[in-house]
């Protein structure tokens, strides 16, 4: 098991300020964070390559501060799609194995081993400038899976990969990470799907710091805050000004979001939260279309409504122009309620 | 058009061909010319315009008042340039990695200084350098010897191994000396088995740089010798009296630039072989 005692660092671009998380071997952690939420640092921190300021990294109880990266025995895949470009793919992959002394027969044998199952048999001679940005990442994979390193750090190994590369490897991934079943994956991303499809947990930071930690399922349905309800949401969840009135909370314009109101007082001020699927074509509320925009085979439309602003997520490509006006149905159970803080305070009214 | 086209870019290829091998031809003519040959007029080719005559390449090789034996002085120079290029490549190589790659700091004086000092040793002029080297190598005892002049060459060579190789570390990306450090390298591992073997072209680059401004030095050549030892731009200056031997020049010209032509050509092959290219994606 892996635990992170208050950790915190001063140098980096991103500090982290206190964190304190435990990973238990076999599972895969997807930490989920906007750019320069302070993921890579946190990777960084943990294999040695940046320092701490405070607190403790344990592994099975030893502590790792002290020993130097080389021996912290842990593997990454960094962004960049980064091999030793004087080394073709099969020499990359041994390459790791030779540093800790594995005789050069067995090396090659399992290097061949992991180079197949990336699906590079093939292209074991080839150098790494010889091979496209997907197969150069597959080599870097497979040479971070061949150690059969204790701790497996993937920092954001699809984001410099085309849409097709990285659908591809997605799906690829919980087949390849899970050879490494004894070791703990932390794997981080900017994409929600991407960290609920592949986590058995999720992480997720924020400003240098750990805001959620839990089930992805249980995340995504009840958030704890609306940092978390807006990281976790792609598209992002809308948040509209409300009030509590009479025990529910309303939106600015009057119009109830039938959502009990958290044991708050009328006239408190509170924040609503719209998951883009809580909207649907054919309604009561009179709403103008801002932007449309295509996801994959999906509409994003940006609406404007009479209590704010809201994004609709529709199935299959519709042609809407900005300013067109149409009217939209309000789903109160993809509604949250947020108090002003922020703290999730959503309560269901039957 | 192709064909249009093709022919003017030959043309003009040969038309700068000529014009970049004309002077060592001129040269290579010159050195089997006499002195009737060299005075008469422009005379390009051996046995229809002159009679061709070896003695500029034997007094090359005579000692005495027929000539200057240029063996020594040839050895002298390859030892100097070869021992100061390669112990400066090595230094330099070292400096420009540490430069590169750790933050340096004591009081105001932060890795850009240090660069700057590096560099601003070739921004002197040469002649503010000859005092300062002369009294020192006198101190030691190194004056006129093989030693001194390494010594002073590997103060000279030694900014431009770590220039160009500072700027040549820049563009590796240090992610790959920590991705070695992961695999299991200490840092002078990283250094030695992954940084240094990615090196190649800039090493080769820095080191075609020192062997040059090595080989050719004349100045400090000149001002830190005597008679004991003599480099090979001096020697040629011996060659000179009241009639001006243009034909032991030319020989002595050719002679002198062959080893760094010889250099030139084994690099481009093994250039253009893609044995140095880089592929750092």
């Amino acid at each position: 098991m892996l635990t992170l005692e208050n950790l915190s660092t001063a140098d980096a671009k991103r500090p982290l300020a206190g964190l304190n998380a435990s990973f238990e071997a076999g599972r895969i952690y997807t930490i989920l964070g906007r750019t320069g939420a302070g993921k890579t640092e946190l990777l960084r921190t943990l294999i040695g390559l940046d320092p701490i300021r405070s607190g403790a990294i344990r592994l099975d109880g030893a502590d790792l501060l002290h020993r130097p990266v080389r021996a912290r025995q842990m593997a990454m895949v960094y962004q960049q799609f980064i091999n030793y470009p004087h080394l073709n793919a099969l020499q990359n992959v041994i390459f790791p194995l030779r540093r800790q002394n594995v005789d050069k027969a067995t090396a090659v044998a399992r290097a061949r081993e992991a180079l197949a199952l990336v699906g590079l048999s093939d292209f074991e001679t080839r150098m790494p400038s010889e091979l496209s940005g997907g197969q150069q990442q597959r080599v870097a994979l497979a040479r971070a899976i061949v150690k059969n390193a204790r701790i497996l750090l993937m920092d954001e190994p699809l984001a410099n990969l085309d849409y097709k590369l990285r659908e591809q490897l997605r799906e690829e991934f919980p087949r390849l990470l899970h050879k490494n079943v004894d070791g703990v994956i932390l794997y981080t991303t900017t994409e929600p799907g991407e960290a609920m499809q592949l986590g058995d947990e999720m992480v997720v930071m924020h400003d240098g710091k750990i805001i959620a930690h839990g089930d992805p399922g249980d995340l995504f349905d009840n958030p704890p805050n609306v940092e978390v309800a807006q990281l976790i949401s792609d598209p992002p969840i809308s948040v509209c000004d409300g009030r509590i009135f009479g025990g529910m909370a309303c939106f600015t314009d009057g119009s109830p979001a039938r959502l009990a109101g958290g044991g708050l007082h009328d006239g408190t001020a509170v924040r609503i939260g719209i998951r883009p699927d809580a909207l649907a074509i054919g309604g009561d509320i009179a709403a103008r279309v801002t932007l449309a925009e295509f996801s994959g085979s999906d509409t994003i439309l940006h609406l404007q409504l009479p209590f704010g602003q809201a994004a609709m997520l529709l199935d299959g490509i519709h042609e809407f122009q900005p300013g067109h006006g149409l009217d939209v149905a309000l789903d109160a159970q993809s509604l949250l309620l947020f108090s002003q803080e922020g703290a999730n305070i959503t309560g269901r009214i039957g | 058009m192709n064909r249009t086209y093709l022919i003017v870019k030959y043309l003009f290829l040969l038309a700068w061909s000529t014009f970049v091998v004309f002077p060592f031809l001129w040269a290579l003519s010159t050195s089997f010319k006499d002195a009737n040959a060299v005075t008469s007029g422009a005379r390009y080719i051996p046995w229809l315009e002159f009679e061709p005559s070896t003695q500029g390449w034997k007094s090359l090789f005579t000692s005495g008042s027929q000539g200057i034996n240029i063996v020594t002085p040839f050895l002298n120079s390859a030892t100097v340039t070869l021992t100061a290029s390669a112990i400066s490549l090595v230094l330099g190589t070292l400096a420009a990695y540490g430069l590169s790659r750790y933050q340096f700091r004591a009081g105001f004086v932060k890795n850009s200084d240090i660069t700057f000092f590096f560099i601003s040793q070739r921004i002197m002029p040469p002649i503010v350098l000859a005092i300062p080297f002369f009294l020192m190598l006198r101190e030691i005892g190194a004056l006129d010897t093989i030693l001194g002049l390494v010594i002073v060459y590997i103060a000279l060579l030694l900014p431009i191994a770590v220039w160009v190789m500072i700027d040549f570390f820049g563009s590796i990306p240090k992610e790959l000396d920590e991705m070695a450090m992961i695999d299991g390298c200490t840092p002078a591992g990283a250094f030695l088995r992954v940084i240094l073997p990615n090196s190649l072209a800039g090493l080769v680059v820095a080191g075609m740089f020192c062997l040059i401004f090595g080989w050719n030095d004349f100045f400090f050549a000149f001002t830190l010798t005597f008679t004991k030892t003599q480099l090979l731009p001096v020697a040629i200056v011996s060659l000179n009296s009241s009639v001006t031997p243009w034909w032991s020049l030319s020989a002595f010209a050719l002679i002198s630039v062959t080893p760094l032509a010889l250099v030139a050509i084994l690099v481009e092959r093994f250039m253009s072989r893609g044995s140095l290219s880089g592929a750092i994606r």
